[in-house]
C-alpha cells in the first residue's frame, strides 16, 4: 500500500504543529521520520491513523483520497499505530488483549486465537505466554503484542513512534528483525523517532521535520552529519560531564525495603553525597522508580531508615523532606507532575505561598521570568495541558527550587532531543556545583555516562551494581542492565 | 475585590465567535428539553401548551409567587455555592442533602436553647451561625470518613444522609416532639420573636436574600482571587501534582468540605428560622440533591449557578398549582430539572467534540 500525503497541515491556535507536510511512504519499505521534539513527528502520525484530525491536505491511499475521523477508519484501510505507551487493557490477559478489537463470535473460541497468537510469535520470534495478565508485561513485550495484534487484524500499514524508548536491547534487536521481515513481506513501516542510531540500523528512506515542515529525506546509507544537519541545522555537540567534589551526606538509604512499581525495592543501602550526579540505570520499573519515591518521602519504606542530611527522615512525609531541601520530578508530566486547568501563572503562584489574596498580575510576571530564562514556549496565562511534552519537562524544571540538597528526577529528559537534553544538564550541573545531589533515572545508557559521577544499576528492584562511568561503558551497563553481571 | 470584577468582565473578552457557541448550545438543550417534556405531556395525557403557561404564571405571574420563588432560590442558591468549593476540590458532595438537614437540626436546636428572651434577635443570629457549624461539621465526618479512613465522599454522603434524616425524624418523634403528641408536621412552632424578620406582605425576608446574594460574591471571590481557591482547584485538578507542589490534599479537601457544609447548613439554618419556623421530617425539601442539579446544570459557574437556580425555583414553585390546574402530578417539575441537566451535558459534550475534531 503506498501512502502520499501531500501539504499536510495541523494548526492548534496560532501554532502550526503542521505546516504543510509532503510525504510518500512506500510498501516495502521501512521509512524513518526523525526530527526533535515539537518537529511535529507525532501529529502528522496521529493524523495518518486517524486519531487527530488534520486542518487541510490531502492523504491518498492506494491514490484513492481518504479522511480519517477516527482510528477504527485508518483500521479499516489497513493503517495500525503503536503508541509510545501501549494502548492495552493491562487487567487482561496476552491471549485477551490479543482477541479484543479483532472480529469474533459472541462466544469466541480460544483455543483458535490462541493458536493464531502462537503462529505469529514464532514468525515474528516473540516470547509471550497467553494466559499473563498485560500488567506484569514489560514495556518491550506489550509492545510485540500490540504489533501481533495489528498483524491478526490484517494491518498492512504499521506506524510505530519512539518503539525503542523503554525496552532492552535484546528486545530491540527482536523488534527490529521482525520490522525487517514485515517489510520485505510487503509492509509498510514507519518509524517515529528522535533518535539516529535507530533509524540508522532500521530504515531504507528518512524524511526528517523541522518545526512543521520537511527539512529534508535521504536514503540508505545515511551520512549522519547531513541528518543532524537537517535536525537541528548544525551539528550539536555532545554534552561534558564535569567531575563534582563530593561534599557532605546528603542522603543515606539503610538497608531499605518498599513495595511499589513493578518490583518493589530491596536490600537497598546507598549513600549519596551532595554534589554528586548520580544515574539510575536499568530497564524501566526495575526499581528506580521505587527508590526515587522512597528518597522523596512519597513512598514509606516497609523496612529500614532513610537519612537526609544525616538526619533520620524514616515515615516522615513528602513535605517534611521537601523542607529539608528535597525536590522530587516525576516522569509522567501531566499525569503527576502539573496540575491540568491550571495556568503557568498558576502554577508559579501555588510555589509562591504569600498573601491569602491573589495576585494574579504578580504571578504573571514571575511566570514571564521563568519562561524566559527556560526557553519555554508559552505564554503565562497558557494552561498547562496545551504545552508540548518537552515545554511541559522545561517547565517542570523551572519550578526545581533555587537552592536545593537533593534533586531526585525521573527520566528528566525523556522524550527531548539532543539539544533540548544537553541545554537541561548544563542547568543540571549548575545546580550540582552548587552543591546539590542529583539522583536521575534513564533509559538512555548514553546519557547517564555522559551526565553521572556514579552510576548505579537496577535489576528486578535491587541494585546490583554501583560503579563510576569510568570503569565501565555502554556494553557493560546494557549487559548488567539485561541482569548479566 | 478589583480582580473579582476583572473576572467577571472575562468573558465578554471571549469573542462573539464562543460567546455564540455557547448561547447556541443552550438553545439546542432547551429545545431538546422542550421536545421530551412535550413528549412527557403528551404520554401522560395533558395539554403541553397550558402546562406551561401554568408553569410560568404560576412561578412569575404575581408578586407573591415571585417572592414564593426566591424563598426556594434562597436555600438552592446557599447550598449551590456551598457545592462550587467541593466540585472545584474534586470532591462529589452528595452529603449536602444531609447537611442542609443537620444545619436545620443545629439552628432549631439553637432556638430551642435560646428560647423567646429578650434578646431574641440575637438568639436568631446565633441560631444562624449554630446552622452553619451544624452543616460543617456534618461535612466534616464525610471529609474525614474520605481522608482518614478512605472512604469515598459518594459513600460516605449518601449514608450521612440516611443517619440524619433519621436523626431527624427522631427528634420529631422523641426529644423534640409536641407537647402532647408527636405529629409528622413537626416540632413546636418557634415563637414569633424568633423568626428571621421579613416583609409581610410578600412574606419575603430581606436578610436572607441579602445573606444568599452575599454568599454568591464571596464564593465567586474566594474561589477566583484568593489562595484558597487557587488551592481547592490545584487539588481538584492533579492530587498527586499539588503534593509535589507543597499542598496537602487532604487539607485543602477538608477546608472544601467545611465551605460547602457552612454554606449548606446555612440554607437550612433559613429553612427552619425563615420558612417553616420548626423542623419538620422532610425539612430540606430535598434542595441538596437539586443544587448538584443546579451546579451541573451552570457547569462549575460562580455566576451562572444562581442563574439555574432561579430557573430551578421558577420550576418547582410554578409546578404547585399544576394538580389543582390540571390533575397532573407536580413532580413534572422534577422531570424537566433532571432532563434539563443529562441534555445539557449531552449537547455540551456532542459540542466540545466536534469542535475538538475540527479543530
Amino acid at each position: 500500500m503506498t501512502i502520499a500525503l501531500r501539504s499536510i497541515h495541523k494548526h492548534y491556535g496560532d501554532i502550526r504543529a503542521n505546516d504543510g507536510i509532503d510525504l510518500v511512504l512506500r510498501p516495502s519499505t521501512v521509512h524513518g521520520i526523525l526530527g526533535e521534539n515539537g518537529a511535529g513527528k507525532s501529529t502528522l502520525m496521529k493524523i495518518l491513523s486517524g486519531y487527530v484530525r488534520k486542518t487541510s491536505g490531502t492523504i491518498l491511499v492506494d491514490s484513492e483520497e481518504v479522511d480519517f475521523k477516527n482510528p477504527a477508519e485508518a483500521a479499516s484501510h489497513g493503517i495500525g499505530m503503536l503508541y509510545q505507551d501501549p494502548l492495552d487493557f493491562p487487567p487482561l490477559t496476552v491471549l485477551e488483549n490479543f482477541m479484543a478489537g479483532q472480529r469474533m463470535k459472541a462466544w469466541p473460541d480460544r483455543s483458535l486465537f490462541r493458536k493464531r497468537l502462537a503462529g505469529l510469535c514464532r514468525e515474528m520470534g516473540f516470547d509471550l505466554d497467553p494466559e499473563t495478565p498485560v500488567v506484569r508485561l514489560t514495556v518491550g513485550e506489550r509492545q510485540q503484542l500490540e504489533l501481533a495484534r495489528h498483524l491478526a487484524a490484517g494491518r498492512r500499514v504499521l506506524i510505530l513512534d519512539e518503539p525503542t524508548t523503554g525496552i532492552s536491547s535484546l528486545q530491540k534487536d527482536v523488534l527490529f528483525s521482525a520490522l525487517r521481515r514485515l517489510s520485505s513481506g510487503g509492509a509498510t513501516v514507519v518509524l517515529v523517532s528522535h533518535k539516529l542510531e535507530d533509524v540508522e540500523t532500521l530504515c531504507d528512506e528518512v524524511t526528517v521535520l523541522k518545526k512543521g515542515r520537511v527539512s529534508g529525506s535521504a536514503v540508505r546509507p545515511f551520512s549522519t552529519g547531513a541528518l543532524l544537519e537537517m535536525m537541528f541545522g548544525r551539528e550539536p555537540a555532545p554534552p561534558l560531564r564535569k567531575g563534582h567534589e563530593p561534599g557532605a551526606q546528603a542522603l543515606f538509604l539503610e538497608g531499605v525495603h518498599a513495595h511499589g512499581g513493578r518490583t518493589g525495592l530491596a536490600q537497598c543501602t546507598v549513600k549519596v553525597n551532595r554534589g554528586e550526579v548520580v544515574g539510575l540505570a536499568g530497564l524501566e520499573g526495575s526499581g528506580q522508580d521505587v527508590f526515587l519515591r522512597v528518597a522523596a518521602g512519597l513512598t514509606r519504606p516497609t523496612r529500614g531508615r532513610v537519612h537526609v542530611s544525616r538526619k533520620d527522615m524514616t515515615g516522615r512525609d513528602h513535605h517534611a523532606f521537601k523542607t529539608m531541601g528535597v525536590a522530587f520530578q516525576p516522569a509522567a508530566r501531566l499525569e503527576e507532575g502539573l496540575i491540568a486547568g491550571l495556568s503557568v501563572a498558576e502554577h508559579c503562584a501555588i510555589l509562591e505561598r504569600s498573601s491569602f489574596s491573589l495576585d494574579l498580575d504578580a504571578s504573571a510576571s514571575l511566570a514571564q521570568e521563568r519562561i524566559q530564562s527556560f526557553q519555554v514556549a508559552a505564554r503565562p496565562e497558557s494552561p498547562v495541558e496545551s504545552l508540548s511534552g518537552g515545554n511541559q519537562q522545561r517547565l517542570l524544571l523551572s519550578f526545581l527550587p533555587d537552592d536545593p540538597v537533593l534533586l531526585l528526577l525521573e527520566n528528566p529528559t525523556r522524550g527531548l532531543d539532543r539539544e533540548s537534553v544537553r541545554w537541561v544538564w548544563e542547568r543540571l550541573d549548575a545546580i550540582a556545583s552548587n552543591g546539590a545531589a542529583i539522583v536521575f533515572s534513564s533509559s538512555e545508557i548514553d546519557e547517564i555516562l555522559m551526565v553521572s559521577d556514579r552510576v548505579l544499576v537496577f535489576f528486578e528492584g535491587r541494585i546490583i551494581h554501583d560503579v563510576r562511568p569510568e570503569d565501565t561503558d555502554a556494553l557493560m551497563l546494557g549487559k548488567a542492565i539485561a541482569g548479566r553481571v | 475585590m478589583r480582580t473579582v470584577f476583572a473576572r467577571m468582565g472575562r468573558p465578554l473578552e471571549m469573542g462573539l465567535k464562543t460567546a455564540l457557541a455557547g448561547v447556541a448550545e443552550i438553545a439546542a438543550s432547551v429545545l431538546v428539553v422542550v421536545a421530551f417534556t412535550t413528549l412527557v405531556l403528551l404520554v401522560a395525557g395533558a395539554p403541553p401548551l397550558d402546562t406551561f403557561a401554568v408553569l410560568v404564571k404560576g412561578s412569575l405571574g404575581s408578586w407573591s409567587k415571585l417572592s414564593h420563588v426566591i424563598k426556594v432560590w434562597i436555600p438552592l442558591t446557599l447550598a449551590s455555592c456551598g457545592l462550587l468549593f467541593t466540585f472545584k476540590a474534586g470532591l462529589w458532595n452528595i452529603g449536602v442533602e444531609g447537611q442542609v438537614m443537620m444545619g436545620a437540626v443545629a439552628t432549631t436546636l439553637a432556638m430551642r436553647m435560646g428560647g423567646p428572651s429578650p434578646l431574641a434577635g440575637m438568639v436568631t443570629a446565633l441560631a444562624l451561625v449554630a446552622g452553619m457549624a451544624g452543616g460543617a461539621l456534618w461535612a466534616l465526618c464525610a471529609g474525614f470518613l474520605k481522608t482518614k479512613a478512605g472512604v469515598h465522599e459518594i459513600f460516605a454522603g449518601l449514608g450521612l444522609n440516611f443517619v440524619s434524616q433519621g436523626l431527624v425524624l427522631w427528634l420529631i418523634f422523641g426529644p423534640w416532639k409536641q407537647p402532647g403528641i408527636a405529629s409528622m408536621s413537626g416540632t413546636e412552632t418557634f415563637d414569633e420573636r424568633l423568626w428571621i424578620p421579613s416583609i409581610e406582605a410578600l412574606n419575603l425576608s430581606p436578610a436572607a436574600l441579602g445573606m444568599a446574594v452575599a454568599a454568591v460574591i464571596v464564593t465567586a471571590y474566594l474561589l477566583s482571587s484568593t489562595r484558597l481557591g487557587l488551592y481547592l482547584r490545584a487539588v481538584g485538578g492533579n492530587e498527586k501534582a499539588a503534593v509535589l507542589f507543597g499542598l496537602k490534599p487532604h487539607a485543602v479537601m477538608t477546608a472544601a468540605m467545611l465551605c460547602a457544609g457552612g454554606l449548606a447548613g446555612l440554607a437550612g439554618a433559613f429553612q427552619v428560622s425563615g420558612v417553616y419556623h420548626r423542623l419538620i421530617p422532610a425539612i430540606s425539601s430535598g434542595y441538596g440533591y437539586l443544587a448538584l442539579l443546579v451546579v451541573l446544570l451552570a457547569y462549575y459557574n460562580v455566576w451562572a449557578a444562581p442563574v439555574v437556580a432561579f430557573f430551578f425555583a421558577c420550576l418547582n414553585t410554578g409546578a404547585i398549582q399544576l394538580p389543582m390546574l390540571l390533575s397532573l402530578d407536580s413532580s413534572l417539575s422534577g422531570v424537566i430539572q433532571g432532563s434539563m441537566v443529562i441534555a445539557a451535558l449531552a449537547v455540551h459534550s456532542v459540542s466540545t467534540r466536534s469542535r475538538r475534531s475540527r479543530g
